[in-house]
């Protein structure tokens, strides 16, 4: 009778269900930052457990970019639909529009960078003391030294050299006036275990993880999607294939791999098999080896 | 290679370890070494720190890069926060906090030692066992660890020797006598070479034990809580407040230990009020049992004044101590020190109250591991036992029975810093 044991994914479940909840109970103002990703849909799922059967407590937000998929989009309205949650659409268009930020030019550019000033706007004018991200520290480097409850500065910067000590499952969410939280419910989740929880849950996903046809051209070794606002160089060529998405960023930074995988079993089997890095994909992080880092201090998720 | 299993997947067991050494001793360049031969390196993650080996003009891949996170600490070659690492053999995930050897060492570890099952230390072999590795096998034991595993490295600089090997041990061994580990591992190593990290050495015949990694599926994993008794601190009320859930009110929060039932007799603590499970809810479904570490939320039967930081224990197990004062052990991690009189938050679990220190009762010589007195104050990387002096009761049990119930942290109320972290004796 006393030796029953959760398996690892109930224990990360169980984690993080508690991180959710203390936010929920620490802070008066949280937000869910929602991008459409896996691991924000994910990380929602878990919210709506953890509050069940009342409604999410707090609102979810999507920093826009413009340059969305569509797929994510459609995926996104009918998840806002289905569980009645709130939607605070905080975009990257606007903050260029009045001049807050100003756009990236040449082949390369990319909105990536500019959702951190629109990231910290929104925060700002609906005064959040406290935003949730599906960041998880296996991703990347500087992100394996982030905590759980990650406390940011009245500029929304992260001093990773000074952050508070994390001890036990016992969370310090107290702040200045101004001041705001990063907290990542899923920290301790590798890219595997999102999908296997993915397939335990049934967890219903955006088709564009799933093989299609679609228009893509190869930029250094990376294949990214073609759309209007892409500009090709003169050796490029958008040229049909049956790809995938492995993560979802905004168009101009999300690399697809050729993939025939069409369901939840073989997405799984080519992740135990890739030899390169989710985020291997992402120009966003091959600008240089502190890219994450750099953006990170300034704000980013 | 074997294909892909879901179902192998789901059954690993997940074992958390935290490594501890004072700076040179190789650290980071075991964790790449661990990561490295176990293939948990990608082709990108490879590649990018090749070319940094090569622009340093290192002579071999610097394995150190792998883990060093941060752009000062790459600049520097230290390590400076705890990082997390992910990997897994087919045996078993790991989830490594990494804590840096060097300033806010005590701070560092027990930051990483408290959720771990197991620790690494490290000794350099040529320098054999020092302040800090006595000061780290302390601070493991401390935290309740189980499991210790020495790691003397750096065997490949003094010729692989048998007699240096038995030589740290003996002195090892003389130290932690005094020490309460279920189990103590001694393994000769080289992280830079590899010599019985992943795979055993041809260079040290005479060592009969496995390899790190070896040890590392094979250790017991789990502090047993399911068998204590059962702890459910209520986190959060649920109140949908909507026409189908009218009513409604449910206590989320977590099994901290134990197991409850539908229909068990149970006391609220700290106010003492008898009530019954009516039912509990775990998303949609009404299980027949729950226990540690799930996080569910409970109906009682009698509506009662409940709120965050309340404590639902069985009627018939043994109740946690509730009480206004406290006897810890306490490390401090704050560059200014603690004195006597100076007003704290204290969090206790949930609960959340204001103390005063009280009294030292004495400071810890890690050294020696003797009591000493005390100036009455504590400065940054001291342990003492103190006694602090709540405004709230508070509900807990000792943290050698429980390690959820038995740890606070201490919180500065003008920087909102965290500054002590302690273990509850009494």
């Amino acid at each position: 009778m006393n030796n029953h044991k959760l398996n690892h994914l109930r224990e990360l479940e169980s984690e993080s269900i508690f991180v959710i909840r203390e936010v929920a109970a620490q802070f008066e103002r949280p937000v869910m930052l929602f991008s459409g990703g896996k691991d924000s849909i994910v990380m929602v799922h878990l919210a709506l457990k953890a509050f069940y059967p009342a409604p999410l407590p707090f609102p979810l937000m999507h920093i826009d970019t413009g340059h969305n998929f569509e797929e994510t989009i459609e995926y996104r309205d009918k998840l806002v639909k289905e569980t009645g949650s709130r939607l605070i659409v905080a975009s990257v268009q606007e903050s260029i529009n009045n001049g807050r930020a100003i756009e990236e030019k040449g082949f390369n550019a990319s909105r990536n960078i500019l959702q951190t000033v629109t990231l910290l706007d929104a925060i700002e004018s609906n005064k959040f003391d406290a935003a949730m991200g599906g960041a998880r520290r296996d991703e990347e480097k500087a992100r394996a030294k982030e905590r759980f409850f990650s406390h940011r500065d009245e500029f929304g910067q992260w001093d990773p050299k000074n952050q508070r000590p994390e001890l036990w499952n016992i969370f310090n969410g107290r702040k200045h006036m101004g001041e705001h939280f990063r907290v990542f419910p899923i920290s301790n989740w590798t890219e595997m275990d999102v999908w296997q929880y993915i397939l335990m849950e049934g967890i219903e996903m955006p088709s564009i993880y799933f093989t299609h046809k679609r228009k893509v051209f190869n930029r250094d070794g990376v294949l990214l999607a073609w759309a209007p606002f892409m500009f090709l160089k003169e050796n490029e060529e958008a040229i049909e294939m049956d790809v995938r998405c492995r993560t979802i960023g905004d168009i101009s930074c999300t690399g697809l791999s050729l993939s025939s995988a069409d369901n939840l079993e073989d997405i799984i089997v080519e992740i135990a098999a890739t030899k390169v890095t989710e985020r291997g994909s992402r120009f966003d992080d091959k600008r240089s080896d502190a890219a994450m880092e750099d953006r990170k201090k300034e704000g980013y998720f | 290679m074997t294909p892909f299993s879901s179902k192998a997947y789901l059954d690993m067991e997940l074992l958390r370890f935290t490594t501890a050494g004072s700076v040179d001793d190789g650290k980071s360049t075991l964790i790449g070494r661990l990561l490295y031969d176990t293939k948990s390196i990608f082709e990108d993650q490879l590649e990018a720190v090749m070319k940094a080996s090569v622009q340093k003009g290192n002579e071999y891949i610097n394995l150190a890069l792998f883990t060093d996170g941060l752009r000062s600490e790459r600049e520097q070659g230290i390590t400076i926060d705890v990082a997390y690492r992910y990997f897994q053999t087919p045996k078993r995930k790991f989830i490594i906090a990494d804590t840096p050897g060097h300033i806010q060492y005590t701070r560092n570890m027990v930051t990483g030692a408290s959720t771990a099952n197991a620790t690494i230390v490290l000794i350099d072999a040529r320098n054999g066992v020092i302040e800090q590795t006595q000061r780290h096998a302390y601070i493991a034991h401390l935290l309740g660890i189980p499991e210790l595993i020495v790691c003397i490295n750096k065997m490949d600089l003094v010729s692989y020797s048998n007699d240096r090997f038995n030589e740290i041990v003996s002195s090892f061994k003389i130290f932690a006598s005094g020490l309460s580990f279920s189990n103590i591992y001694y393994v000769p190593i080289s992280a830079l070479k590899g010599d019985n990290v992943v795979d055993l050495s041809s260079s040290m015949p005479w060592y009969q034990g496995g390899s790190l990694l070896n040890l590392l599926e094979a250790i017991p994993v789990g502090i047993t809580d399911n068998s204590l008794p059962a702890r459910f601190s209520v986190q959060y009320v649920i109140r949908p407040f909507s026409d189908q859930y009218h009513d409604y009110r449910a206590y989320a929060g977590r099994m901290e230990s134990g197991c409850l039932k539908p229909g068990d007799a149970v006391v609220v603590l700290p106010q003492n009020i008898p009530s019954r499970i009516k039912d509990i809810v775990n998303y949609k479904e009404h299980p027949e049992m729950v226990f540690s570490p799930q996080s569910v939320s409970i109906l009682l039967e009698d509506d009662i004044d409940i709120s965050r930081g309340d404590v639902i224990v069985r009627r018939d197990e043994k109740h946690p101590s509730v009480s206004q004062e406290i006897e810890v052990m306490l490390c401090w991690m704050n560059p200014a020190p603690m004195k006597m009189g100076a007003k704290y938050i204290v969090r206790q679990g949930l609960r959340e109250a204001r103390v005063v220190l009280r009294d030292f009762k004495y400071k810890v010589d890690v050294n020696t591991l003797n009591k000493l007195d005390t100036d009455k104050s504590l400065s940054m990387n001291e342990i003492a036992c103190v006694i602090l002096k709540s405004t709230k009761a508070l509900v807990f049990d000792p943290y050698t029975v429980n390690r959820h119930t038995g740890s606070i942290i201490l919180i500065d109320e003008a920087t909102n810093e965290t500054v002590g972290a302690g273990m509850i004796n009494q």
